[in-house]
Order: C-alpha cells, then structure tokens, then sequence
C-alpha cells in the first residue's frame, strides 16, 4: 500500500511538472494554433539563468527561498524578452504563411537556444544549490518532500490563475477574440499583435518558473534538459486537449501517473515479460487510444472545432 | 518532430564540424619553418575522432576530445619524421551525439574523407555498429572507451581498444558486491545503452554466480532524470544493494532520489558513472556509494599527476572520464605510424597488434582480438566529497610498480582494512599476471 501511495506521489509531482510546462504549451496553441516548439529550450534557459543568480546570491549568504526570488523574477524578465524576441523573429513574419513554415521555425529556434546555452553555460551538468526546502517527509509510510508539495501547489495555482485571466480579465477577452478570429477582432479594436507578443511573454514568465521548480526538484540543470521536458509536456498538452488550460493539467498529471504506475507495476502485471522500459510505450499507447476516441484530446472540444 | 529536429541538428552540427576543421588546417608553424630545406609539404595525417559533443554527455564526450588533441599536439611538437618527411598528425574531430545512428553517420564520413586512422566511439553503443564500417574500409580504430565485450568479438581486425571490457568488469563488480560489499540481494537497473545492458548483464552474472539474489531489473534510459517510479518498486523489493549501469547523468539524480526516498541500499555504478560530476551533481546523495573505474586510479598511473596538471594547463578544465585513455588511444596510434614509417592505414594496421606502449593509464599491449591486455579494474568509495580509491584488481604495470611484492601476489594494492579476499582470490588468472609484472617492473623504468 505504501508503494502505491508513493508512486501516486511520484505521479503527482512528474505530472505536475508536464503541466506546468505543457501550460505555455497550450496557451500559445490556443491563441494562435501554433505549436511553439521552442518552449522547452525557454524552459531550459529560465533554469540556467536562475542558476546563475542563484550561486552568487547563494554564496553571500542571503537566505535561501529570498535567493530563489530574485532568481526566478531575473530568470523571468530574461525569458519574458526572449519568448517576445521568439515571436517577432520566429513567427511574426510567418503568420500568413502555411502552418508548416512556423512549426520548422519554432525547431530552428529550440536548435539555436540549445546551442547558445551550451557555448553559454558550457556543456557539463551543473548542480543546482539546495535552496528551497526539500526535507523529506513521511505520509503513511510514503516519502514527499517539501519541494514536491510546493511544485504541486505552482501548477495548481498556476493553472487557476491563467483561467481566471483568460476568462475573466479585459486582456483574456481580447486573448479569446484574437484566437477566434484575429482579423474580426482586429475590426474590433484589438492589437492583435500586441496580444500575441503578450502571450508569448506570459507563456514565457511561466517556462522560467518551470524551469527554476524542475531543476531544484532534480538537482540538475543542463542545456539539454529542455528537450525531452517539451516533447513530454506537449504529449501532455495533446492528452488533455491542446489549447485547454484545465485540459494541460489534467493531461499532465495523468502522464505523470501513467510513467509512474506503469514503471512500477507493469512487470508485475505481466509476469516479468514487459519490464519498466516499455513505461513510454504504454504511456504513449494511452495517448493513442485517448485520440482514436476523442481526437482533440480529453477537453479539447473547443479547438476541434476551430481546427 | 524528433526526426527533423535530429536532421536538423545534424546538418547545423555537420556545418560547424566543417568550419572547424576548416581553422585547423594549415599546418601549425614549426613543422612549415622547416620545410624549405626538405622541399616537401609535411605529410598530413588525418585521425578521425568520435564522441559525443552535444547532448547529455557532451561534457565526457569533450574529455576524450581533449584527450586525443593533447596526444597529436605532443606527436606534432615532436616533429616526427616519415623517410626523412615532416608529419603533421590532424585531429578530425566530429560529435556522434551517442546515437548509434549518428555514429554510423560520422563513421562513414571518415570512410569517405580516408582519415588513416580512428580514435573512438567514446560509447559502445556507437562503437559496435560504426566498427563494420570501419573494417570494410580497412582503418584502423582504436576506442578509448567502448567497454562492451562485443566490439572485438566480432572478428575485426580492425577494432582495438585500451581499457578492459565489461566482462572484466562486471565479473570483478558482481564478485566484490557480493564478497566485499555482503550484498545478499542486489536490484539492477541499466539505461538500455550497449554499454549500460553490457555492464548490468555481466554485473547479473557474477553477482549471481557469487550466490546473490536478484529481486529486481529495471530500465531507465540514458536521457531520463526522474527514477522515482522504478525505485519506489525497487523500495519495495528491499534489496542490499542496487547496480546501476549507466552513465553520470542518470546516476547522479538516481542516487539523490534514492535519499529521497528514503532507500537504505548500497548504490554500485560502473565506469559511466565513477566521475567527478556525480559526486557534484549527487552532493551529499553520493555519500558512501560505490564505482568501479577500468584501469588505476588517475593519480597512480604512471604518466598521471603530470598528465593531469597538463590537461588542466591546456584546456583550463578537470579531466572528466576518459581524457587520459583517449590520449593514449591516440598515442598508440601515432607510434603505429612510426613504427610503420607509413601513414597507410593498412600499415598502421599491421603495426598495431605489436603495441607495446608505456601510456599515461598503463602499459598496453593487445591480445589476439585486440583487447588490452592485463586490464586492471579500480573500485572506489565516494568519501567526503570525492572518490577514494579501494582495491585495484588485476593489471599489469600498476600494481607491481606501486605496491611491494608481497601484496602483488595478491594481484591488488590497497586492501587495507577490506575484508573478504575470498572473493578476488577466485581471479587465479589475474594473480599470474601480477605476479608476472613484478618480474616486468624494474625493466619498465
């Protein structure tokens, strides 16, 4: 029971983090149906960036979750004009073009941020500095620490927060005219623009808090370590229904709970014929059926539509 | 998206391979300030080498890179001579991203460029399949670094290496979890790599052979960083102790999400994960875990503090892994080219199983299939803040040259305190050929 309960928590925070990235994921899908598939190398520079605020700060002996703060509100203003520089070079000029175009751009993009960090911040792992607290706690006879809890509450809160903007603000209503139609909603008084390049910086804010959360959960963080992050956060955006933001969270947390039960009970289900290397097989596996019944993921009616 | 996103990199990597070959290629100065009195441009020869430059293993794959420009800088400033002709040795550097795909792509550009000879892959996985290309073109390869058995079972005459392989290995890691470690259930987990299957099976063997139980084998792979869920279902297995063979990218978050968890278990890595930065990357995780390193410690071997303090001056970075094996690599390498007075690769390739080379790691002579000889493998203990070395089992030069005879009988140094020599003793082929190397030591000065 207690193996359960933990690969459950195991669940919960892997799938927390596919949410929060698939988050930024998902808004930009919904506003302007493009896949930015630069958003986990956003992801990945926040992370760094946070890591080197973090080390000075860290050495002059400022306390740490203060630290962690600055970090994240640098990492953030560096994402936030990265993610804006993204769309007008990337994607801007191309918005008229055939979808095709801005999705080999958005892999050009994740490319080049991939090298730049690595002639930036070199290509060893660096080990992120233990700031935020991650003391181990036991919860019927189950691990979880702190910092998973915390992680858990960020998307949660995350997530609410962005509905609430989408659906209730003065910009979300723009946001929602723009991505039903942006010429109408350009008639209508709106930048269309202006809310693109602002989604893109919201969306980006969010990837360095990602960032900073997943390498102070593992411990790590490198230049590569947006790549596999994006690829499994966008399977979750899809899961859930791409430009759904419950829809991201849903998706995500069910990955995160398929990866984590999978790889620990496949073998034993099977009696040791398929091991814990088929976990991506059978999370995959699920996100097929899950498209052969509802093809714009599990929330995703609105999109179909659309698309 | 994977696959475009794989081309792409490739093409953009191609290009910047491209250019930096294209800044390396005139000759350095000294070789051409001496040319006029020969009237002959020197005789440019191509070693092509292979690792991985980007991706989660960059850091290791630049090690061996490092490696193997050091060993051509010194053959250049050596100004070696073929008939009476000015040699300049060219490092062709290329990245196989550890993808084995990739790997066959690099190899079949040095095919087409006919470099006379190739340093690498740095992984197993890249090194088996690359080395039928390499042996259909008749150049000669010599890896630093691929340990798995399968490389020179192949029949190649083409394929050396100069580290033992995971049979070794994993024989002497299975036997010392079992004998010294009192592991008496052990779990395994590998990165399904051709190296991390290799060392974990070969860890399975012995272990079991040595009469532990396997209560679990699980599988992670090599660009994972969550462990989580295979190790909660290894919590429940209780084992003694958990093997991971794989490399210090994934052994490093591993071994912090085993505290996590609170697992108990003695944590034993093979060679991909005996480096410095699991020790950084793990912190206080890395704590009284274990690693196994083919050859002897960096600061025994015998060409070691100086090469160490050179690597350091030169490319302002600690050695990571395998740096000194792929220097050596190399230098057996140029010392076939001029013992062959030829830089034909079907030369070269003659000279090669007559190595007998005193490198930084060891001595290195080759067996039949063109594995080193004699390997020694070296167990450490990660103690505050960095590996201390344990036992070295086996290996020729090493022991004779730094412990007394007595405890070369053995065919192992530093057991001090260690328990169980039961286990080694079974190894009465390696005790031969310690005892053989004391007779070598003296003449090895």
């Amino acid at each position: 029971m207690d193996i359960l309960l933990q690969q459950i928590f195991n669940g919960l925070t892997l799938g927390s983090i596919y949410a929060l990235v698939a988050l930024g994921y998902t808004m930009v899908y919904g506003i302007m149906g493009l896949i930015n598939f630069a958003h986990g190398e956003v992801v990945m520079v926040g992370a760094l960036v946070a890591l080197s605020v973090m080390k000075p700060l860290a050495a002059a002996g400022l306390p740490g979750p203060l630290v962690v703060l600055v970090a994240l509100l640098v990492a953030a203003l560096v994402c936030m004009a990265l993610g804006f520089t993204i769309e007008r070079v990337a994607y801007r000029p191309l918005r008229n073009a055939p979808r095709l175009a801005p999705l080999i751009t958005a892999i050009g993009v994740s490319i080049v941020l991939q090298q730049l960090a690595m002639l930036i911040w070199g290509r060893s792992y660096h080990a992120v500095p233990p700031l935020l607290p991650a003391e181990s706690h036991e919860v019927l006879g189950a691990q979880i620490t702190e910092l998973q809890l915390i992680i858990m509450l960020v998307a949660a809160l995350t997530m609410a927060g962005l509905i609430l903007l989408v659906n209730r603000t003065k910009l979300g209503r723009a946001m929602r005219a723009t991505a039903e139609n942006p010429a109408i909603a350009g008639l209508m008084g709106v930048d269309a623009n202006r809310i693109i390049a602002l989604t893109f910086i919201i969306g980006s804010a969010l990837a360095a808090l990602a960032g900073v959360l997943v390498s102070a959960n593992y411990g790590i963080a490198h230049y590569h370590m947006g790549f596999i992050l994006g690829l499994k956060a966008f399977t979750a955006a899809v899961l859930g229904g791409i430009g759904n933001l419950a829809g991201a969270m849903v998706g995500g947390v069910l990955l995160g709970l398929i990866e984590a039960l999978g790889a620990g009970y496949i073998g034993d289900l099977t009696g040791g014929i398929l091991g814990s290397h088929y976990q991506d097989v059978f999370a995959f596996f699920v996100l097929i059926v899950v498209l052969i019944f509802r093809p714009s993921g599990l929330m995703g009616e609105k999109v179909s539509e659309r698309a | 998206m994977n696959v475009p996103a794989k081309a792409l990199s490739l093409s953009v990597l191609a290009a910047l391979a491209v250019m930096a070959c294209g800044k390396e290629a005139p000759p350095p100065p000294a070789p051409a300030a001496s040319a006029p009195p020969a009237a002959q441009p020197p005789l440019v020869v191509k070693i092509g080498h292979s690792a991985p430059l980007t991706g989660p293993q960059a850091h290791i794959g630049k090690d061996n890179e490092n490696g193997a420009r050091l060993a051509l800088e010194d053959a250049n400033a050596a100004k070696i001579k073929i008939d009476g002709r000015d040699v300049t040795f060219e490092l062709v550097p290329e990245d196989d991203q550890a993808d084995p795909k990739q790997g066959n792509l690099v190899a079949q550009k040095f095919v087409d460029a006919k470099v006379n000879a190739v340093v690498g892959h740095l992984n197993s996985g890249t090194t088996i399949p690359a080395s039928k290309l390499y042996a259909d073109a008749g150049i000669p390869q010599v890896s630093p670094s691929a340990t798995n058995p399968q490389y020179t079972n192949q029949g190649f005459k083409t394929a050396f290496r100069v580290m033992a392989n995971d049979e070794q290995q994993g024989k002497v890691l299975g036997e010392y979890a079992v004998n010294n470690l009192k592991a008496k259930t052990v779990a395994v987990i590998d990165d399904k790599t051709a190296y991390g299957e290799g060392v974990a099976h070969e860890f399975l063997k012995s272990a079991v052979a040595a009469g532990a139980k396997v209560v679990a084998e699980e599988h992670t792979d090599d660009k994972a960083v969550d462990f989580k869920a295979i190790l909660t279902k290894i919590k429940g297995k209780k084992p003694d102790l958990i093997f991971y063979g794989g490399m210090d990218p994934q052994a490093a978050p591993m071994a912090k999400q085993m505290k996590q968890l609170g697992i108990k278990a003695k944590y034993l890595l093979a060679d991909g994960g005996c480096t410095a930065e699991f020790i950084k990357n793990a912190g206080d995780a890395a704590e009284g875990h274990y690693c196994s390193l083919p050859g002897i410690p960096y600061e025994k071997m015998p060409g070691g503090p100086k090469f160490i303090e050179r690597y350091k001056a030169k490319f302002n970075a600690d050695i990571q892994l395998y740096g000194p094996y792929a220097y050596d690599a190399a230098m057996v390498v140029i010392e076939a080219v001029k013992r062959a007075q030829s830089a034909d690769p079907a030369k070269i390739l003659a000279e090669l199983p007559k190595t007998d080379f005193q490198g930084v790691t060891t001595r290195i002579l080759f067996d039949e299939k063109g594995d080193l000889k004699d390997g020694a493998i070296t167990l450490y203990v990660a103690k505050g803040g960095k590996w201390e070395p344990l036992d070295t089992i086996g290996g020729a030069t090493a022991p004779a040259a730094e412990a007394k005879p007595a405890e070369a009988m053995g065919g192992m140094t530093g057991m001090q305190g260690m328990a169980g020599m039961a286990g080694i003793n079974g190894m009465t082929g390696m005790t031969g050929i310690a005892a053989e190397a004391t007779k070598l030591a003296p003449e090895k000065k």
